[in-house]
Formats: C-alpha cells, structure tokens, sequence
C-alpha cells in the first residue's frame, strides 16, 4: 500500500514537472518572410514556438498568437530552418591515426571541445546542427557525430541521439579514391583500397553471423570487438557511411561496394557526380557537394566545377551541399547554394539542399531541416534573400533559445573575424594536411 | 531526306562560325543597361564600340550610333576586364602536383634574380578559369615562402604564350617577412636574421647601382641587377607579411632604403593603420576568405572597409593557396569586402582602373576609354552577386568566353 502511494506521488511529481516545462510561454516570430523548407513558403508569415518546439507556421491570418506569447517584429526579415551541415570538422577534433588505413573503432565524439570558437563560427553562419567528421586520409577515419551547436560544457549535451541503448550517435566516415592512398599500411592503389575494405565487411558479416547464432545467449556471443560491432551496426543500416568520393569512377565504385554489402551511405564531396548523375540517381544514393571557388588543388578536384547541383537536381539524385568546414567556411556556407543556383540550381532545390536534405542524410529529418509543426525550433533569422552576398545571419536559434545574435559584439565577433577571435582555434584537421593527408 | 537536313543544319553551322569566328579581332558593339566606364558615372544604356581589338567610343546609347556590321552584344552590367593584383596562376597549377608547382624554389631563400617570363604557363587551367571569371589582367609570378623567391609580372590571361600575353615582364620581387618564409631552407630561420640577410643584399644592391650608373661599371650579377632595378625605384618590393609587427619591420626596411613597396596579405593591418596611411604604402590585401590559421589567424571580413576609411589604397588578390581551392577569385574576394562593410564603387575601382594605376598601366586596361585595350567583362547582373555570371569576357576586342 506505501509502494503504491509512492508511486502515485512519484507519477504526481513527473506531472507537475511536464505542466511546470508546458507553461513556457509561446514565442511568436511576426512579419518575416518564412522559408519552410517543405516546398511552402508565407511572404508575410507567423511562426509560433513552445517549450523549444513548433507549434504553428502560416501566414498572419492563419495563425492565432495566443495572449501570452512574447512577441517579436521580424519584418523585412528572412525566416529559414537552420542550415544542416553533412560534413563538418568544426570543434578541433581528430580522428583515426597512421597506424591503420581503418578506424571503424575510433570516435570523434571523445575527441571534441565544445568550446571551440570554431562552433561559434559555424553559428555565425547560420548552422545549427552538423555531422562532425573525423579527420581525413583514411579509407575508414572513424565514427562521425551528429550535433546540436547548442552553447555546451560537455558533448554529450550536443549530441542527438540516434539509437542511445546502442550507443549510436552518427554515421561513418570513409573514403576512396586518392584520399587514402600512401605508404603501408595503406593502399597502394585504389583496386587495393577497395579489397581492403571488402576483406573487413567480410569479417563483419560473419561478426555479425556468430552474434545472429547465438540468438542471444551470452554464453554463444563472441567476443566483444569494437570495430567489429560499429561495422554490424553499418550492416543492419543503423549507421550511414558517409564516403569522401570525387572521381566519376570512384564513385561508382563507393556504390558498388554499398550495394554488395547492403549498407546505406551518402556519398561525400562528389566532384564528378555530372559524369555518372543517371547511375548514382539509379542507385539511389544521396549526395553532397563540396563547392570550391577553383577547381584542382588535387588530383581529385581537377574536374570541379559549379554546375553539380544542377546536374543532379535534373538527374533527380538526392543531394545537398557541406561545407568540409575548415575547407570552405561556416560562416559562408549559403554561399555553396548560391553557387549552384548560378549554374541553373532551382531555388526551392537550394533552400532544400541547406536544410532538409540534409538531415535525411542523418536519419534526422523527423526532427530538424524544415520549419513545420512538432519539429525542433532551429531557425535562423536572415536580413534579406539567403543566397545573396549582402545578406548578413541576423540571429540563430536552437530548440528556441537564441544562441547567436549579431548584435552581440561578443557574438559578432565570430562573423567578422579579427584581433584574437580564433583563440581555441585547434584546427585538427589541418594537422592532417601538414602530415600528408587531405580532405 | 533527314540526313539531307542534317548536312544542311551542319553546313549553315559552319558558315555562320565562320562569319564570326572567336579567334579574329572584329567590330563589337557591347551594349549594357549599366556601364561601369571607371572613367566618371556608370552610364544607362551605355554603349562601347570596339575597332581592331581597341576600344573606339563610349556613351550612351542616344549619343552613339552603332555602325552597320558590328557584331551586338546586350547585357545587363558591363565593367572594364578585371585586374588581379596578385596572384601565382601560371605558376601554381591545377593539379597541385611537383611538376605543375613552380612557384617556390627551395635551392636558396634569396633568388630576385628568377624571371618570371621564363616559368610562366599561359595555357594553364587555373589562368583559363580566371578568364572565365572577369579578370583578364593578373599580376603574378613567384610565390611568398621565400625572403626573395624571385621575380612577378603583368599578363593578360587570354594569350596562350608568354609573348603574347606579357603587359610587364618584370612588376616586383617577392619578398616574404615573418613566419611565412619556409621552414625548408637552411637559412632564415628567424625574423631578425631574415632582416638583416635582406639588409646586407639591399646594401649591396645599393653600391651596385651606384658603381653601374658610373664609368666604371661592374661585372653583371643578375641577382644585383634586380636588386639595383628596385633602388633604382623601377620595380616594386612585394613584401608577403601578415602580423603587425611584421608590418612595422617592412615599413622600417621602406622607411631605410626608399625603395617603393607593395604590401601584400597584410592581416594584422588594420592595427596599424595610421602607420601604413602615413608611409604611404598601399596594401594588396589578402583574399577576404583566407583561411583563419597560422599568420592569417586574425583576419578580418572587415579589414579592407577599414582600411580604405583610413585613407589606405587597397586592391584585391587571388593570392596563394597551397591547397584547395587552388585559386582564389579577386572578384569573389572583392565581394565578401562589400558585403561588409567596402563601398562597392570603391571596390570596383579596386578591380580596375586603380590597380592599372598602381602597376602604370592605364594607358592600356582598368576604364573603358576610346584608345584603350578593348578587355570587357559582360555579366547578368550585379557583378558582386553569388548568382551572377559572366555573359561574355572581350580581350583585345576578341570574345574569348561566351555563355554556352
């Protein structure tokens, strides 16, 4: 009888805790252009967020403003999901060593300061969440993570869980091409590089056929392996690999060995997609560009040019942009869009390719990449058109806290860069570059 | 019957490319809803007249008749070819691999006496892109990374040999200060041994030119020549530099021999800007994208609005990048300074008609004024926007890219 008037008081106390979160009052975002990102957009829309969530977008007529809301006049300004970038090496992490061209252990989760200015950066830019990689030069560099850029002492209070009883928080990353070709014991060649990675998904199927085996005794288990079990987890599709691929070759290859093993991936960079965009639209793989300014500056870039968005909207491949941040820059990742949208990209494609394309690339499209009912409140307020070059990042908010506002000096600082702004720069991923490795 | 048509299509294909082939000098009226002239106002609906590869009038479109036979192109914005004020396409190649990497020789950090016509690649991809983009006139040559890693020059970036696209053979040497310098060379090591090896050359340099302006000439060294040529104030310093105190350290070394100077990257300036305003130094300034790490860790979006509210000339760079992107683009570069905070008419100029000034070549490219080279950059639109492209780049009167 005390149990079952503890536990009465206790399911008490967890309602009063959810009615107490509930009573936040409303935010209501009035006068602004909304960009949803779901193909609707409201030229003078209302968009109204609760306890860090949505709960109405429309135009002014559509939505009710409730008595309590606190009201903010963004007219004349630009309303859009917060950007999503795919591929980020923001927040001074590293990644796997030399010691193996294959790391699927390693985690860059463990290795990321959350307080790098580098993440205030990306802030100034409009990103809100963003798929850390671990550094590059690797066929397989390690786990990547999937993050909130929410202001944070530890990781973990950025991270989004994917599946947390299994302990997955993000995809993982590989490469091919010439990215990872050097000296033992890393391949030679790109034929080499491939078995390589072939011989260890062979290894991981049969991983995974023991652990199928012994349908859950513990006695029947194998042992416990972490490269092993993170690449079951890539084999019953809760892991996305996300591969660095540039060569039209290159990339039919990361397809050919996606589809003998069964995993799901985006590929990475994919600066010839236009050569193959029919054979990667049939695959029915997601792709994300890297734009540069130039092409070349390695072998694998020679053939980059602007046009790719295009090219794969018209093959009907579902693609987006990164920015492989410190490659291009956070703070000018609209730019990327923007580009392709000079080269015939449609618009709507371009807000798509910031935001919700993204996100599906990161299983996180229930949650995040469009402005609409129930999603999380990520939203960044723009002074003018996203994909002009006069356009300045107003304020950016996460699950409906502002965490950068450009009228801060403190936060204006990392938009503009200047004296001592970079102070915890650690751009570990350059460090690869000064060893021998690239993007 | 359809393979008839086809023929036919072909054959009226081929008359009309040959009636206005790409390669030939032709009569061109450009026709422009905005005309940058760099020579006064813009003009609306201004119209430029090209003759024999010059330009041969300019005005609007009321005032100038456009003579029976000249081929017409309409755009939205026209501006004069643009102008790189530094740059090492031609040298650093696309590939980024040893053989395509000329930029930079390692055998010894003081070399001013490497020519930069001899190294030159006009056919490179990087220099064909660059045209794509608007600039047809590039300064450059070899790259920071040495106390002096040779010489720079002035070519358009439509010629496909050294000898017909050369404007200036030899602008300035490359000189780089602080931590620039590479680590691969026995010597410099430190900031003050590279002042003081520079110093000594300088001296040296000095009573070279003295002794070879007297009738008593010495020996020829080549590497004293080209030190002489800059006491002598025919050719510039190019100094790499990007800390303030790196800055301070060049104007010093100005301030010592008088020889005329360029500052080139210059992070750190707008710390110092009454001090650079008052030597009178203009400053190349880096791509306003640069990468924010190493010597360039503390640079500034803002840093060219800045500077030209002190008084400072600016002009922009392509610069160099050891890796990807391979290139920069001034343009591009010019853009993100309007963006914040750059008077775009003052960018404009920093784009043509004042880099033409700076280098003395004027009297050949950066306005669109009757005698000069006819280099003209057609775009479709506001010329700073991320969406706007080139409709057509003119060098020399002759359409060298046109919107496919």
């Amino acid at each position: 009888m005390l149990y079952f008037r503890t536990l009465l008081l206790l399911i008490a106390c967890g309602w009063f805790a959810v009615v107490a979160a509930a009573q936040e009052r409303p935010k209501a975002f009035v006068g602004a252009e909304i960009i949803t990102a779901t193909g609707e957009n409201f030229q003078d829309g209302v968009m109204l967020i609760r306890d860090g969530r949505i709960e109405a977008v429309g135009s002014r007529q559509e939505v009710d403003i409730p008595g309590d809301a606190e009201v903010y006049d963004v007219e004349g300004n630009v309303i859009m999901p917060g950007l999503v970038d795919p591929h980020s090496h923001i927040g001074g992490g590293d990644g796997g060593d030399r010691s193996s061209a294959l790391h699927p252990d390693v985690r860059i989760m463990d290795t990321i300061d959350p307080r790098s200015d580098t993440i205030r950066r990306a802030l100034a830019g409009g990103v809100t969440t963003a798929n850390i990689m671990p550094g590059s030069g690797h066929l397989m560099s390690g786990q990547t993570v999937y993050v909130k850029l929410k202001p944070a002492n530890t990781i973990e209070e950025m991270l989004v869980t994917v599946d947390e009883e299994a302990g997955i928080y993000g995809g993982v990353k590989m490469a091919n091409g010439t990215n990872s070709l050097r000296s033992s014991p890393f391949p030679g060649t790109r034929a080499k590089s491939a078995a390589m990675v072939r011989e260890l998904y062979v290894q991981a199927q049969e991983y995974k056929a023991q652990i199928d085996a012994a349908d859950g005794d513990p006695d029947k288990m194998p042992e416990r392996n972490l490269r092993m079990e993170t690449l079951v987890e890539v084999l019953e599709g809760k892991r996305i690999v996300h591969n660095h691929t540039h060569r039209h070759d290159d990339i039919l290859t990361a397809i050919r060995l996606a589809q003998e093993f069964g995993y799901r991936m985006v590929l990475h960079h994919v600066t010839e997609a236009w050569k193959v965009a029919e054979e990667i639209a049939e695959a029915g793989y997601p792709a994300s560009i890297i734009v540069l300014d130039s092409p070349g500056g390695k072998l694998e870039a020679e053939h980059l040019y602007y046009k790719t968005g295009r090219v794969l909207e018209e093959a009907g491949v579902d693609f987006g942009y990164h920015t492989d941040d410190s490659v291009t820059d956070s703070r000018l990742f609209l730019r990327s869009a923007a580009f392709g949208i000079r080269e015939g990209m449609s618009r709507e494609k371009a807000v798509e390719s910031m935001t919700i394309a993204n996100a599906r690339m990161m299983d996180m499209e229930d949650r995040v990449g469009s402005l609409e009912p129930g999603k999380d409140a990520d939203f960044i307020l723009l002074s003018g058109d996203p994909f002009s070059v006069y356009t300045q990042v107003r304020q950016t908010w996460i699950e409906g806290e502002k965490v950068w506002d450009r009228e801060d000096p403190e936060d204006r600082k990392y938009a503009t860069g200047g004296y001592n702004v970079i102070q915890r720069s650690a751009f570990g991923h350059y460090d690869h570059y000064n060893l021998g490795g690239s993007q | 019957m359809n393979r008839l048509i086809t023929t036919l299509s072909l054959t009226i294909l081929l008359t009309a490319g040959l009636l206005a082939p790409e390669t030939e000098a032709q009569q061109i009226a450009v026709k422009g809803e905005t005309v940058y002239t760099m020579n006064g106002e813009p003009l609306s609906d201004g119209v430029v007249l090209i003759r024999d590869g010059v330009i041969e009038e300019v005005g609007p479109a009321s005032q100038v008749e456009i003579p029976g036979g000249y081929t017409l192109y309409e755009t939205e914005v026209v501006t004069p070819g643009l102008i790189d004020s530094r740059s090492t396409v031609g040298f650093s190649g696309i590939l980024n691999q040893d053989h395509d990497q000329d930029q930079l020789e390692m055998s010894s950090a003081f070399q001013p006496e490497l020519r930069a016509i001899d190294a030159y690649n006009a056919r490179e991809d990087l220099v064909k892109f660059l045209l794509e983009t608007g600039i047809t006139t590039v300064h450059t040559g070899h790259g920071p990374g040495a106390l002096a890693s040779g010489q720079t020059m002035i070519v358009k970036t439509s010629g496909n040999k050294i000898e017909s696209a050369l404007i200036d053979s030899t602008t300035a040497i490359a000189i780089t200060l602080g931590s620039g310098i590479s680590g691969g060379f026995s010597t410099p090591g430190t900031r003050s041994k590279s002042v003081a090896m520079l110093r000594q050359q300088l001296l040296d340099a000095k009573s070279y030119a003295e002794r070879r302006a007297s009738d008593n000439p010495p020996g020829r060294n080549l590497a004293r020549e080209t030190l002489a040529d800059l006491i002598d104030g025919k050719i510039f310093a190019l100094v790499e530099v990007h800390r303030a105190h790196d800055i301070m350290t060049a104007l010093r070394l100005q301030d010592e021999f008088g020889f005329k100077m360029l500052l080139s990257g210059a992070t750190e300036s707008y710390l110092v800007r009454d001090e650079i305003r008052q030597a009178g130094v203009p400053v190349i300034i880096h791509p306003t994208m640069t990468r924010t790490w190493g010597e360039s860790q503390n640079a500034s979006f803002e840093t060219a609005a800045k500077l030209t509210e002190a008084g400072i000339p600016v002009y922009f760079q392509s610069g160099y990048e050891g890796y990807v992107p391979k290139t920069r683009v001034a343009l591009y570069e010019a853009a993100i300074a309007v963006a914040n905070g750059l008077d775009r008419i003052t960018a404009l100029e920093a784009l043509t008609i004042e880099p033409a000034r700076l280098f003395g070549i004027d009297d050949r490219v950066g306005s669109l004024e009757p005698g000069k080279d006819a280099d003209l950059v057609l775009f479709n639109g506001d010329p700073f926007e991320y969406i706007t492209t080139t409709r057509a780049v003119i060098v020399d009167g002759k359409v060298v890219k046109e919107e496919s």
